[in-house]
Formats: structure tokens, sequence, C-alpha cells
């Protein structure tokens, strides 16, 4: 088998399968059949969805600097599943919040949606998410041609505006952000050197 | 309901304070003693035993809620407690080996029976209440709890403060060694709350010593720690070791270190939000995730009794 039929045929649906398991380990702890949620389930929940998303920005951000590392071409096969798995968590995660923590109450929604900025700010990611999202399919990709790069420059947006929404929730032991946001700092700034450096030798 | 006094101890009763300090000489001896003549898996029994003990003599107060308490699981998982890490399941993880005793607090400023006491001498003259609170956290989550407790009140009492306390300060045992949180400095350590004198002599206001019936849980705050049921959580301060009579408002930890966000006065109050977050409403824990969330109450629905300390106060700037 060569390298691009055994990504299609074995390792995609591999890595599928182990971007699903944070979510089925949600389920299966709420079910307390492989743990627990604790004494405030859907604080639990939500912040599993929630970190998870991050995490899967970071990954499908970081396929293209692993990649010119590397030489790992076929990494970039996996961008777009990362790139779904981040809006699927990161959808979760809001829907546990408009479903669970606000129970479907319009005032309490939209009052945190405009007046509450780390809210604001998590919106806006989950919209640029879904139009990442539902303009993935490779149809989708040619008929937009250039405007779908642009698009999907949004990527790099929703890491920045990820990391903030999440530094802004905490209360005040913020380490665990500043991690996210020193991971997200190196990824950028690997990619503004590699524009830098293309842009020296193609002036 | 009338709750009388239990008779003076007489100082023959009293443990002498050599063999007071030399107890886990004493008990160590007489576990080893048990060890011997027992089973090895009888040792393991007693040390959830040990830490689980029922208090004694403790009276009903009219003053409790008739909310069904939380689970004491929930109450004893889910805890802030930056003492102890900042994670809500930190405490009950990284408390368990932490020794409340011997423990002692220091009063001091202006009151007349200043000094350092032993915990056990401090909490001797009070009565022990059992009060059913509901407690908001300012994260917008709340419990009911069966605490028991002794009245802030008489014990404000008995040390006797003078005309120029104003405020009393409380302050939370600082060593890093035993309370592996404040290694880092997530605040800045010791933790400091504070009261007027009109809110830690009224009624409301105890210092807990236990829960359900039993000493209170090294993660809760052991071996005692203030509640104000109509104030957010965090003025709840745990592990006391010392409080101060002064004239001027003291400086607390949380608005220390994060005046815009935190104040003071502290009263739950669902009309003024937290700047990163709503407090009109609030999750109880231990409600089914269907549930949604209820409606907050002015001053935790304690309102009726505490309104009227507040009534020269604005309480949209003093937050």
């Amino acid at each position: 088998m060569d390298t691009l039929r055994q990504v299609r045929l074995v390792w995609k649906p591999i890595v599928f399968l182990l971007c699903l398991l944070p979510a089925s380990l949600v389920v299966t702890d709420a079910l307390e059949i492989t743990g627990r949620l604790g004494a405030n389930p859907i604080e639990a929940i939500q912040d599993r969805f929630g970190i998870w998303g991050l995490r899967f920005i970071l990954i499908t951000l970081a396929i293209t600097p692993l990649r010119r590392i590397t030489g790992w071409n076929w990494l970039v096969r996996f961008r777009r599943m990362f790139g779904l798995f981040t809006f699927f968590y990161i959808l979760m995660h809001f829907l546990t919040w408009l479903i669970l923590d606000q129970g479907l109450l319009l005032s309490a929604i939209t009052e945190d949606i405009f007046e509450r900025p780390f809210i604001t700010i998590g919106f806006t990611a989950l919209l640029l998410l879904v139009a990442m999202a539902v303009t993935s399919t490779d149809n989708m990709r040619r008929r937009l041609r250039r405007r779908w790069d642009k698009l999907h420059y949004g990527a790099y947006a929703v890491g920045v505006l990820g990391v903030w929404h999440y530094w802004w929730q905490v209360k005040l032991d913020a380490i665990d952000p500043f991690v996210y946001a020193v991971i997200l700092a190196v990824l950028l700034t690997h990619r503004m050197w590699h524009y830098w450096q293309r842009r020296r030798m193609n002036p | 309901m009338l709750i009388t006094k239990p008779a003076d101890i007489r100082p023959s009763e009293i443990t002498s304070r050599e063999i007071y300090f030399n107890r886990r000489e004493f008990i160590r001896a007489g576990s080893i003693a048990g060890a011997l003549c027992a089973a090895g898996p009888a040792l393991s029994a007693i040390v959830p035993e040990g830490r689980r003990e029922k208090l004694e003599d403790v009276g009903a107060s009219a003053f409790s809620t008739d909310e069904t308490p939380n689970s004491y699981e929930d109450i004893t998982t889910y805890n802030n407690y930056y003492e102890f890490g900042t994670g809500k399941a930190d405490p009950y993880q990284n408390a368990q080996d932490f020794e409340p005793r011997p423990w002692s607090i220091t009063v001091e400023g202006h009151a007349e029976k200043t000094g350092t006491f032993h915990y056990e001498d401090f909490i001797k003259p009070f009565d022990l209440e059992e009060r059913i609170y509901r407690m908001r956290c300012v994260e917008a989550w709340s419990m009911v709890i069966p605490w028991v407790g002794i009245s802030l009140a008489d014990v404000v009492k008995h040390v006797q403060p003078t005309s120029r306390a104003k405020y009393v300060a409380f302050e939370t045992l600082h060593d890093p060694a035993r309370m592996v949180g404040q290694k880092r400095r997530v605040l800045d350590w010791p933790y400091r709350e504070g009261l007027t004198i009109a809110e830690a002599t009224h009624p409301l206001t105890i210092f807990a010593v236990g829960v359900y019936g039993e000493v209170l849980p090294n993660q809760n705050g052991a071996p005692i720690r203030l509640v104000v049921p109509w104030k957010y959580g965090f003025k709840g301060i745990k592990g006391i070791v010392r409080m101060r009579f002064v004239e001027r408002q003291p400086r607390t930890s949380w608005e220390m270190a994060a005046p815009r966000e935190y104040g003071f006065y502290a009263n739950v109050n669902p009309d003024v939000n937290h700047p990163r977050w709503s407090q009109a409403r609030e999750r109880r824990i231990g409600s089914s995730i269907f549930a949604g969330k209820q409606p907050t109450l002015m001053f935790n629905g304690y309102g009726e009794q505490v309104a009227h300390l507040y009534a020269d106060l604005n309480l949209r700037k003093n937050f």
C-alpha cells in the first residue's frame, strides 16, 4: 500500500476514533462507568468540551509547522479532520452552556453573549468555526477559491479568541491558560517567521 | 427555644498541658498496642473513623432553613480552598493529611481579652448549634450545608472589644509546608477576611467547627472557619488562626487580588453582577443536570434579618 492509501484507509479511521475518545469519556464518566463528573457535572462537561476544543485548534494549527519541520507532507491530510473536531468540541461546549447551563433561557443567553466580553469572544470564535465547517468540503473550496483561503485564515483567530476566552473566565489562577497561550504564541511565531522568510526570498 | 449552658468544667477534669502536648505519643503508643492485639485490617479502619468524629451536645437553631441539605460528599469534595490548590477537587485531595491539631487562635487589637488560646479552650465557653444555611458562591453555584458552629456574637462579647473596634479582621494559617497551595502565590498569603462589628455580632454569623454533626473536615476549613450566610462564600475564611479588632476597614484577600471584581462587603446581590458573569441566578449543586438554575435571592434570602445593616449603604458601590 502506498503512503496516501495507507493514510486514508488505516490511519484516518484510527485517528478519527482517537479524536472521539474525549467525548466518549464525558459520556461514560457521566454514567459513572469510567469515572465521575463530580459535584457540578454541568461545569465539568462544559469545561471538558471547551478544553478539548482548544486542544484541537492548537493541534490543527500545529500541522503546517510540523509538516515544514519534518517534511512529512501526509500530515496535511489530517488537518481538515482536526479542524472539524475543533468545531465539534466547541459546538458541544456551546450546547452544554446553552441547554444545560442556561436552560435555553433566552434573556440570560442574549445578556451573556452581548454583555459578558469573555462570552462574546467565545461566541465569535464559534461563528467563525461554523463558517469554516460549512465550507470545509472539497466542492466549497473549489467554488470559493481565494476567498476560501481568506476565510480559513480564521483558524488563527479562533486560536487567539479561544485562549483569550479561557483566560478571561478563570477566576484568578491563570497558569493553565498561560500554557495554552505560550503554545499558541510559538505556533503563530513560526508562521510569521516563515512568511517573512518567503518575502525575503521572493520580494 | 432556651439553650442552657453546660455546667462549668472543674479544673481537675481539664487535661493538663503536658498530657495534652504528649497526647500524640499517647495515641501512638495506644494504637501500636491496639495493632499488636487486633488484626491488621482493623488499623486501616481507625483512620477514617478518627477523622469523622461526632460532635456532642449540638443544639438546634431557629435560623436553620428547611431546604434539603447537600450530600456530605458534595459538601466535602467540591471546595474553594486555595491553600490546598485552585481546583474544586484539590482541597479534598490535598488536605487529607493536614493535621488541624494542635491549633491556636490569637485575639489581638482593640479588645480586653487578647492573647493566644488553644483551640479547645477558645471554643469551650460556647454552645454548639446546628445551623443549616444556604451557601452562595461568587461563582454562581450554591449548596445547603448543615454546619455546626458557635455564635460569633458570643465570641466577640466574650473577648470584649473596646469602643475603638469597628471591624474584625481574620487570618488563615500561613504554612506552605502543610498547605501545598500556598507554595504558589496565587493569592497574597495569608488569606485575609474581615467584617464590620455589626456583621460579626449578627446572630446569623457563626464560627463553624463541624458539618453534619461531625468535626469539620480539613477541606472545609478545619478546625474553625467563618460562615456568613448572606455573603458570598469567599467571605467564609477557613483555618482561622487570628482575629484582630481594628478601627479601619481591613484589606481582604479577594479585594486585594481583583478590586474591580470583589469587594469588602460581598453581600449576595442578584442585581449587581460580577464584571465577567451574571449573579442573577445560581446552580444548586446536587440538582438534576436538567434542573436549570434558580434565581438568586437578595442577601441570599436572609434579607429580613440583615437588610437593616446596610440601610445607609450604596450596595452597587459597596459590592
